[in-house]
């Protein structure tokens, strides 16, 4: 099992990552996260087995392709092939912002320390880093900025906004 | 100047700090190069041919006598005494140490300075017309609108890891002195006329007759593929422009090429998906964000025009004596001010182009006496600010037509009144293969010779206007495709070769520049442009008539067969002129 990082705190991770041509073999039960094309192909079979189900995506993927499905997902994951793909920032925001998805959104593969605030700007709240990193050291980088100028899924008001509030709620916020 | 609050302030400190992080953990061996190379980058760190460089950002190319002085100190403590501005508008340092950078930027950030995104796959430096607010032809003060695109694309966590660099240009003017066709973005503000909104069927915009907005051009830009862009939108009303800059960037992140970092830039995907189609797509993603939370309010626009610092102006009259005096009793200072001495919106005020480009000076390069003392002659002078200009000069914005001549000639001894503004010698260079690990080629001596080949000012004078630019490589810092003669270093079996094209420009009337044939070995560079420019002397129908005008006139094959010696005649001049004389 697995340590990740979800909502800014490491824990033990259960789900299982199906790998994309593992031979088929799907455990009868347990929690299991299925690449995108198999879900695709056997949306029902999944859908009827004991236990929860998560589906990954390559950073190219569509959302729209599951905007449907989405409230049968407990766990989406995007899988970095390089943590410079920016492409998976903008899925995430895809499938948060218009798809309105608020199950776990988890950023798998090559996936660093220095790269966990902008992520957790763009929506994802859990992150399987890659193997060689610290999660617990890596927990200070969400608070690198304090502030964002931009709209963000964490604060969907941009700064300019924010600033015309009084305090209290600026820092609620 | 912008004056940061302490949101502002504290953003840049929080960089410094993650950034002195990075660097530890990098140099403990914590974080591994290729891990450490994009975050190092985003933050203006190259590693060099031989030391690191720095690039600092001077947003839109405005920067005060106090931050100058920094600079200084910094060319001073921790590189070699001199630094390099660069057609970015922004400035370079060759020599830093690594584990100094942090200290470097701490330095920056007392004085409300960064390096952030100056280099990486992100959103760069806004830039725009060194003569924001200040020209004549203003529709807007660009510096504002620049202000809000660099608050918005600052730390974007979206947009740092694009599939390449990002570079927005603004023009606030008639005249487009900002090269904005040649950008990934370009903005035109525009006043809306009667229509402008129904047409693109937007009519809940609320862009009433006279509001401001932007004309929006994606897809162009130098580089081995140079294009000129293409408009987008005719007329974007202001209040959407975060929304909509947020949606082609979108359409770009994802839909961008990764595979082939040469074919990755917007240009490339605008030109594979056709601009309409590109256009298509923007408009579908921006219908999703239209009207959201990003949209610009009011509020904010007022805020950020407040938070500039304004020269205030006196009420002078139109024409001063004095000026005119010296320009009748001196011929040096008269022919600098043809040159160098821009028009001003406000009466008895004018903007001076501080020259960095004195032969035998690297072209953009400074030294960090010359910035302490350009620094006090900005706050003597001019309101204690001035303007970096992508063609590497600085910009006096705010002088008295009664302080010229006194201005004059204190930057003489400093080696910043090259008479030369607009002219050949007026060249733009990047640092090429003298510093630069990407650069098949120097420019700096090539530079320098050209310089010394056409050092009679009465020629150069004569020769008119003529933009001459020079890039060490394709990756064309310099802008060779937009010099009316550009030039290119070429590696040629491990020699350094010049390649020339003619017929470039920037502006409204943007184009690119045409190869003339096979590239020259470095020495024969000069004469080669002095051949040019005699077949342009001898073709010109009159003097109104530029190196570029006649290039388009007659095309570049007479160039092309005197150069190449295709046709051994001496050009003469032609017989209108003959009789004009």
């Amino acid at each position: 099992m697995a340590r990740i990082i979800k909502h800014r705190a490491v824990i033990q991770d259960n789900w299982q990552l199906l790998e994309q041509e593992s031979g088929g073999s799907l455990p009868s039960d347990g929690d299991v996260v299925v690449p995108l094309e198999l879900w695709m192909r056997e949306r029902d079979t999944l859908s009827s087995r004991l236990g929860h189900i998560g589906v990954w995506l390559q950073t190219d993927a569509d959302p729209s392709t599951i905007a449907q499905d989405l409230a049968r997902f407990e766990v989406i994951a995007v899988r970095f092939a390089s943590f410079t793909d920016g492409r998976g920032y903008t899925l995430a925001r895809l499938l948060r912002e218009r798809h309105g998805y608020r199950g776990e959104l988890r950023a798998i593969g090559d996936v660093l320390r220095d790269q966990l605030c902008y992520l957790s700007r763009c929506g994802f709240d859990a992150f399987a880093l890659r193997a060689d990193q610290n999660p617990e050291q890596a927990l200070s980088a969400f608070d690198d900025f304090a502030e964002a100028y931009q709209a963000t899924v964490e604060r969907p008001e941009p700064l300019f906004r924010r600033r015309l509030q009084p305090d209290p709620q600026r820092k609620a916020a | 100047m912008y004056r940061y609050d302490e949101i502002d302030q504290r953003i840049v400190d929080e960089r410094v700090s993650q950034f002195r992080d990075q660097t530890r953990r990098h140099l403990a061996g914590e974080l591994s190069e290729d891990d450490f190379r994009p975050l190092r980058l985003q933050n203006g760190l190259y590693i060099q041919r031989y030391a690191p460089m720095l690039r600092v950002a001077i947003p839109y190319g405005l920067v005060s006598s106090a931050q100058l002085r920094r600079l200084a100190h910094i060319a001073r403590a921790y590189d070699k005494g001199y630094a390099h501005f660069s057609t970015r508008q922004n400035v370079q340092f060759n020599w830093p140490r690594l584990d100094e950078v942090p200290e470097i930027l701490a330095e920056l950030a007392e004085v409300q300075m960064h390096a952030i995104q100056t280099s990486g796959n992100c959103i760069r430096n806004t830039t725009t017309d060194h003569f924001a607010g200040v020209a004549r032809d203003e529709i807007v003060d660009s510096f504002v609108w620049c202000e809000l695109i660099r608050q918005w694309s600052t730390l974007h966590p979206e947009f740092a890891y694009l599939p390449r660099k990002f570079k927005i240009a603004v023009s606030g003017s008639a005249a487009d002195r900002a090269a904005t066709w040649v950008h990934d973005i370009g903005l035109h503000a525009r006043r809306s006329a009667e229509g402008d909104g129904a047409e693109q069927g937007a009519g809940v915009d609320g862009a009433e007759q006279g509001a401001v907005g932007f004309r929006v051009i994606v897809g162009g830009g130098l580089g081995r593929t140079p294009i000129v862009g293409h408009a987008i939108r005719e007329f974007l009303p202001w209040r959407h422009l975060l929304t909509y800059l947020e949606a082609i960037l979108r359409v770009y992140n994802r839909y961008g090429r990764r595979d082939n970092k040469y074919k990755a830039r917007i240009k490339i995907l605008v030109k594979e998906l056709t601009p309409a189609v590109f256009a298509h797509k923007v408009e579908e993603e921006w219908s999703h964000l239209k009207g959201g939370p990003a949209t610009l309010i009011e509020e904010e626009v007022r805020r950020i025009e407040g938070r500039f610092t304004r020269p205030a102006y006196a009420r002078l009259p139109p024409r001063d004596a004095f000026l005119e005096a010296m320009l009748a009793a001196d011929k040096a200072f008269a022919n600098w001010h043809r040159r160098n001495v821009h028009p001003h919106k406000v009466p008895g005020y004018a903007a001076v182009t501080l020259s960095l480009k004195r032969t035998g000076a690297a072209p953009g390069d400074v030294s960090a006496a010359q910035m302490d003392a350009i620094a006090g002659l900005a706050e003597r002078y001019s309101s204690g600010e001035l303007r970096v200009s992508h063609e590497q000069n600085l910009i006096f914005a705010d002088v008295r037509a009664s302080d010229l001549h006194a201005l004059w000639r204190e930057i003489k001894p400093l080696g910043l009144a090259a008479p030369n503004i607009g002219l050949l010698t007026n060249i733009i260079a990047c640092p090429g293969g003298d510093f630069c690990s990407l650069a098949n080629a120097k420019t700096i001596p090539v530079a320098e010779a050209i310089q010394r080949r056409f050092d009679d000012l009465d020629y150069l004078h004569d020769i008119g206007e003529l933009d001459l630019n020079i890039s060490g490589c394709m990756n064309s810092c310099g802008h060779h495709h937009i010099g009316h003669i550009g030039i290119l270093g070429v590696d040629k079996q491990g020699e350094e070769f010049y390649q020339i094209s003619i017929g470039g420009a920037q502006g409204a009337d943007a184009s690119l520049g045409k190869v003339i044939g096979p590239a020259f070995a470095r020495e024969r560079v000069p004469e080669v442009i002095e051949k040019l420019i005699e077949v342009y002397l001898a073709e010109r129908e009159s003097e109104e008539e530029r190196f570029i005008d006649a290039v388009r006139r007659i095309g570049i094959e007479p160039f092309k067969d005197y150069v190449y010696g295709t046709n051994h005649q001496t050009p003469r001049r032609n017989s209108r002129q003959l009789a004009v004389a």
